[in-house]
């Protein structure tokens, strides 16, 4: 075992913070909630000079080939931030989704430009009333030529308004498949949906949209697998963001119990405001050990115990990470309530990771449908 | 024992079914029907219509317009608005300094200003707290100094005034004796005319998106002695005054009761693998959960007002209401989020085909019910209060 972070891990964790505190604090992610895109191009672009937008993507297409750890340790840092730019949408769960179903060709042309920061990338996945089912069934791709032909609907794409390219899920003859639709495409329509974080997420609408072979990721029925991995690689990156999200809200809240005074005393001295902290701080202690796993063991190919791994993580985020944002703003008081203190960001930007890719109950369903959940058991003989 | 209705009772409940049905213009309804977030303008406007129903001050005295209702009528009338979603009234006058008026105001004091907030003309604020003194209200910092004219003159800043942008008069704590042995005996309880100059009121967003408070800033405000309720330097007494009123409301059942439908409602048309969430039996579980709080907190409530309604004082069941029932409505607006799933990061966004008019509101809402266990004492204080004086705990 081996619980310490590497030189270069290190190293990063410090970039990351030096980034956050100067380029890029919470009043810049309170300034962006009024940005039509929500997020900067060149502090896009900076992330890719910076060499953190390939973490995690091999090397022969231009990313770094290190581990999903590399990117914990990169996300806990800009949670703390609250840093907008569409990190997990764009450098995780669409870059991974190409890196697991497409070939070398196509990893290159899609994911190099956006590793540099040139260019911007989105998974569109979800379809009405489907929650977080993975198969495609709204979206419909037809053989036609060459190509295909793509029609349907999906939700809650994010950076879907901004993205140069979409990866698109989709209902081939042949079983689910995913494609790439450049932005510019016919017949892709883009309708922005505001997000509880104030960010634009979107819903986007496939209207005989045409795409040739060579935007299809893999063969034809390919997709599932590529998803699960991807989503699994963006819930593990998820919730390390929650530490950082969370570890920020809590940081916040010790220090206004180390400052605000009521009848004469710290609050920090009411023992029960004491214990809430510590609460808090189990929690907290507990996020991080969920976040190691899931990132060591978001990318193994062993399934059962990637999804074990991530889908307990991910659960944890939902219970553990609201708690210590809910706590965070009751022990603010009033001043917790406003719009103007920080507190409330990162109660929000919680809320939303809470359901990202997957909400507590889905997690839990799937950790317990997994093989090792049962091991151990003897079963009585029925009858 | 016995948990039904009196018959004249449950005529009343529907009299107040039928006003509401008959009563509510479409603009409210339209809102109510997905609790939506009413405006000022609407809210005025249902205050009015109750007014001239003779309901919107039920618990008052006749002489001065209440309703001559008895504590279960004003209970079953105030659940059936809140169950109706209809908006919620500004509490500061009706039930705040409106009923602190009846018990220590002169003639000229009651007068002068029940009949506007009866009639609604004149909206109230409470200006309790203090960047410096929430908590710990008895802290407070804003003086008023007797100018020798007859005049008080009033400085210092109130915050999180609920809506006093939109306030005619606030009632406030004010430190009139500096010098005074404990901190509690140098207030006063103070009315102030918004439109006095030197008052100044800069409204603030909350997290639910909501003007709904602001801070509330008094520079050299010259203020009518006369405008002292109750006795100079007498104005803690007032304050602890207000906290027995109406304990019944503060629960808000019928509130929770109509959020845990809409989540029922929600799940019924939200589906997973193609079943309905309400008709799989993890969330049916889920939901069961809260409906048993909900019960509880509704039987709880029951003990309550039939002591009030046996004319005894508040006990011990009543103590508990606002901490089970402010706990209550976040845990069910939580649990709306998590039926919605990947909805649940819609923020005011209209409803389409895969978002229906019911989730619009859930977000917002849950943000800002986040403020039910902080506001009108934080749900810390309220234990700390029950541990003192139910529980007998020795205190430091
Ligand atoms: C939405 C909203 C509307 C409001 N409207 C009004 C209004 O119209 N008029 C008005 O006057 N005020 C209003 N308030 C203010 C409200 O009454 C105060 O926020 C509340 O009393 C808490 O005070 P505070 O915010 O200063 O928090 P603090 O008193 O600073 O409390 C911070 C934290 O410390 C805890 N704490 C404090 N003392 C103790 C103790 N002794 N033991 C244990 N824990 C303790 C609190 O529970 C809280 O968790 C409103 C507040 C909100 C959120």
């Amino acid at each position: 075992m081996d619980f310490d972070l590497t030189e270069e891990q290190r190293l990063l964790a410090d970039a990351a913070r030096r980034f956050v505190r100067h380029d890029s604090p919470v009043a810049r992610a309170r300034r962006m909630r009024e940005d039509a895109r929500g997020w900067e191009p060149d502090v896009w672009r900076k992330m890719g000079e910076l060499g953190w937008l390939g973490l995690s993507l091999p090397e022969r297409a231009g990313g770094a080939g290190g581990s999903m750890v590399d990117v914990m340790v990169l996300l806990e840092a800009l949670g703390a931030g609250l840093v907008p730019e569409p990190y997990i949408a764009s450098a995780v769960l669409a870059a991974q989704a190409i890196r697991h179903a497409g070939d070398a060709d196509q990893q290159s042309r899609w994911l190099a430009p956006m590793i540099e920061g040139r260019t911007s990338l989105a998974l569109a996945w979800m379809e009405p009333a489907r929650r977080y089912a993975l198969r495609p069934e709204g979206t419909v791709a037809r053989r036609e030529g060459n190509g295909y032909r793509l029609d349907g609907r999906k939700i809650w794409v994010d950076n879907g308004h901004a993205a140069d390219a979409l990866v698109v899920s989709a209902l081939a003859p042949d079983g689910p498949t995913l494609f790439v639709v450049p932005r510019s495409a016919q017949g892709l329509a883009v309708t922005r949906r505001r997000t509880i974080e104030e960010q634009p997420s979107a819903e986007v609408r496939l209207d005989a949209v045409r795409v040739g072979a060579e935007d299809r990721l893999g063969p034809e029925g390919s997709a599932l697998p590529a998803l699960e991995r991807a989503l699994d690689c963006a819930a593990a990156a998820a919730v390390a963001e929650g530490l950082g999200v969370a570890g920020a809200a809590f940081a916040l809240t010790l220090a206004h119990l180390q400052t605000r005074e009521q009848f004469g005393v710290k609050i920090g001295t009411f023992q029960v405001l004491q214990h809430r902290a510590v609460d808090m701080f189990v929690e907290l202690e507990m996020l991080r050990s969920m976040a190691i796993l899931a990132a060591v063991e978001c990318e193994n190919e062993h399934d059962d115990t990637r999804r074990g791994a991530v889908s307990a993580a991910k659960a944890q985020l939902s219970a553990g990470g609201r708690l210590v944002v809910q706590q965070a703003i009751q022990l603010h008081g009033g001043i917790g309530i406003t719009d103007e203190h920080d507190v409330g960001l990162f109660f929000k930007r919680m809320t939303a990771l809470a359901v990202l890719y997957g909400d507590e109950t889905h997690h839990l369903e799937r950790l317990a449908a997994q093989p090792s959940f049962l091991e151990g058991v003897d079963r009585p003989a029925p009858g | 024992m016995d948990l039904r209705f009196r018959p004249e009772h449950l005529a009343f409940r529907e009299r107040v079914r039928e006003f509401v049905a008959t009563e509510m213009p479409p603009d409210l309804r339209a809102v109510a029907e997905v609790d939506g977030h009413f405006e000022h303008e609407q809210v005025m406007r249902w205050h009015r219509i109750l007014y001239r129903k003779g309901w919107v001050a039920p618990h008052w005295p006749v002489e001065w317009g209440g309703a001559g209702l008895d504590p279960t009528e004003r209970f079953i009338l105030n659940e059936e608005l809140e169950l109706a979603g209809a908006p919620h009234l500004s509490p500061f006058g009706l039930y705040m300094v409106g009923p602190l008026l009846l018990q220590f105001g002169t003639d000229a004091q009651k007068r002068r200003f029940l009949p506007k907030i009866l009639s609604g003309e004149e909206v109230w604020c409470q200006g309790y707290s203090e960047p410096g003194a929430g908590s710990d209200l008895a802290s407070l910092r804003t003086t008023a100094v007797d100018d020798g004219t007859g005049h008080l003159i009033v400085n210092g800043q109130k915050t999180w005034t609920t809506y006093a942008q939109h306030a005619d008069w606030m009632f406030c704590l004010v430190r009139t004796d500096p010098t005074a042995s404990k901190p509690q005996a140098g207030i006063s309880f103070l009315l102030v005319d918004m439109r006095s100059p030197g008052v100044t009121v800069r409204p603030m967003l909350t997290i639910g998106h909501t003007p709904a408070f602001c801070d509330t800033f008094l520079e050299n405000v010259r203020v009518p002695k006369e405008n002292v309720v109750g006795p100079l330097h007498g104005g803690w007494t007032l304050a602890k005054a207000l906290l027995g009123h109406e304990r019944t409301l503060i629960a808000a059942v019928g509130l929770s009761r109509r959020a845990l439908l809409r989540v029922k409602r929600i799940a019924a048309r939200t589906l997973d693998n193609g079943r309905p969430l309400l008709d799989d039996p993890r969330w049916r579980e889920r939901i069961a959960r809260l409906e048993v709080r909900l019960r509880a907190l509704q039987v709880q409530n029951w003990r309550a007002l039939w002591a009030q309604q046996q004319g005894r004082a508040p006990g011990p069941e009543s103590s508990v209401l606002k901490i089970r029932g402010s706990e209550l409505s976040q845990q069910i607006l939580e649990l709306a989020m998590d039926v919605m799933g990947p909805n649940a990061r819609n923020w005011f966004e209209p409803p389409t085909d895969w978002l229906h008019p019911l989730e619009q509101w859930v977000g917002p809402s849950h943000c800002y019910a986040r403020a039910t266990t902080i506001y009108g004492g934080t749900n810390e204080i309220q234990r700390n209060v029950i541990a003192k004086l139910v529980l007998g705990l020795p205190v430091r």
